[in-house]
């Protein structure tokens, strides 16, 4: 029997929702880490019962926990994430120069085929590699030591790195976006990374189209496809179909290209799904009404998705690691808000239906397909 | 025997009710003591001071006898009624919302 399980993060603990391949009853279990923030959790693809969880709060640090039993019990892990050699400085909000400063791990990326190995996305932007189950973490410096990282600044929610992608058919390759920095790529496991970022242009930077400085939001990928990539930017829904050499917008017809959340339907590479956001300053859906945007030409032409979800009144914002999609026959998409609620379509979006609707702000939402 | 008082958070992670008894060996100070308590309770470690520079937590306050005592110098003595056990040793949660 077929069924999901969906982690959400939020301000004030972890849930984790349960289904069969219905989808249509869940089962709710939480809140985990009761008052702590969860950035995001997520299981490993090679034993869908090990989770990892990242906890935080401004008060008592960071801790890593760890599931074996799919989210029915947890163990703290480690929790000490040093940056390698002298951490140097990038830059602060007003251009002047800022120590690196561990806050906390904004993404966890398990590997694709062995379950104690972790990628860990920071804030302040560094990568760590965990390669036993969490309990001890290094730190990539190949990255924070590109050239360019003394002028990497943060965004508004802080300089985190929040999106880590390996390539499914090259475990050398990796992706990582930071906020604001740009999209980076190793080819070679993690030593040597460069900046991937031609074809964007951001507003709010000395040099538009500088090869590093660029907010971007959020990568998505489909496993079928690893040189194509989505980007949903600050301003801007962008694509690249040469692995990041170069990005052309795709944002098209969409009331607003500004947003956070971007995924990729589990078998139509094609079918991408944003979330459109007023903008940069009003972080809530135009017209308060909540739509999905479904393109499925790869970007450019967008249909709105509304069925089921608040047409009116609706000012929630929908952030960055709070999309998520399965893979069952009829491919289900989930997303949650700032507002508590997580919603559910299993039918690709055409309609929707909440699992909930009273959590926490939501942070981030994760999906595993179970068979 | 030195009686600490946590915050709920960390008596949640710790898997505590109440307060908790830590013997120091020596003269003992703030910093004998955490390292006590982080002994006893590694899944602390880190969550009270920075795990770098062992320098306490911002959001982190001590108290002891209707004293503040989270700007003592680290190998201060404790006070004497906090090392009788008289009074509890308080690790604080500072109070700015959450």
């Amino acid at each position: 029997m077929s069924g999901v399980r969906v982690l959400v993060g939020t301000r004030k603990g972890a849930f984790v929702l349960t289904s069969d391949g219905k989808r249509e009853a869940w089962e709710i279990n939480g809140p985990y880490f009761a008052g702590w923030e969860i950035y995001h959790l997520k299981g490993s693809p090679a034993d869908p019962d090990r989770l990892y969880a990242s906890q935080s709060t401004g008060w008592f640090g960071q801790l890593i926990q760890r599931s074996d039993d799919g989210g029915t019990t947890w163990e703290p892990v480690g929790n000490q994430f040093n940056y390698a050699g002298v951490p140097g400085t990038h830059q602060w909000y007003d251009g002047t120069p800022h120590p690196w400063e561990f806050a906390r791990v904004w993404h966890l990326e398990p590997s694709l085929s062995d379950p104690d190995t972790v990628l860990a996305g920071v804030e302040d932007a560094a990568l760590f590699r965990s390669s036993d189950g969490g309990r001890n973490w290094q730190e990539l410096p190949g990255l924070r030591g590109h050239d360019t990282g003394p002028a990497w600044q943060p965004g508004a929610g802080g300089m985190c790195l929040h999106t880590i992608i390996v390539d499914p058919s090259d475990a050398e390759r990796i992706f990582v976006a930071i906020s604001a920095a740009g999209v980076f790529r190793t080819d070679d496991g993690g030593g040597t990374w460069r900046p991937v970022n031609r074809g964007l242009s951001s507003e709010g930077i000395p040099d538009p189209d500088a090869d590093v400085g660029h907010c971007v939001h959020r990568l998505a990928m489909h496993p079928s496809r690893p040189e194509v990539l989505y980007m949903q930017k600050h301003w801007g829904v962008l694509r690249s179909d040469n692995a990041g050499e170069s990005w052309e917008k795709v944002s098209g017809d969409l009331p607003t290209d500004f947003g956070f959340a971007i995924d990729v339907h589990a078998h139509e590479p094609e079918t991408v799904y944003v979330v459109p956001i007023k903008s940069d300053s009003e972080h809530f859906p135009p017209e308060g009404k909540l739509r999905v945007y479904r393109s499925r030409t790869g970007g450019n032409e967008w249909e709105a998705l509304g069925a089921g979800l608040p047409q009116k009144d609706c000012y929630v914002d929908v952030l960055r690691d709070a999309m998520a999609v399965d893979s069952l026959d009829s491919c289900g998409v989930y997303f949650g808000t700032t507002g508590g609620q997580v919603y559910a379509s299993a039918d690709a979006g055409d309609s929707w239906a909440p699992i909930v609707r009273d959590l926490p702000a939501v942070l981030s939402v994760e999906v595993q397909t179970l068979q | 025997m030195i009686r600490v008082v946590l915050p709920a958070h960390l008596r949640t992670l710790a898997h505590l009710e109440g307060e908790v008894e830590i013997e120091v060996t020596g003269s003992p100070t703030q910093r004998s003591l955490i390292d006590a308590l982080e002994a006893r309770y590694p899944v602390l470690r880190g969550t009270i001071r920075d795990p770098v520079s062992q320098k306490r937590r911002a959001f982190v306050r001590f108290f002891a006898c209707e004293n503040d005592l989270s700007h003592d110098l680290p190998d201060s003595p404790l006070p004497e009624a906090v090392v009788t056990g008289a009074e509890p040793f308080y690790v604080i949660g500072a109070m700015a919302g959450g």
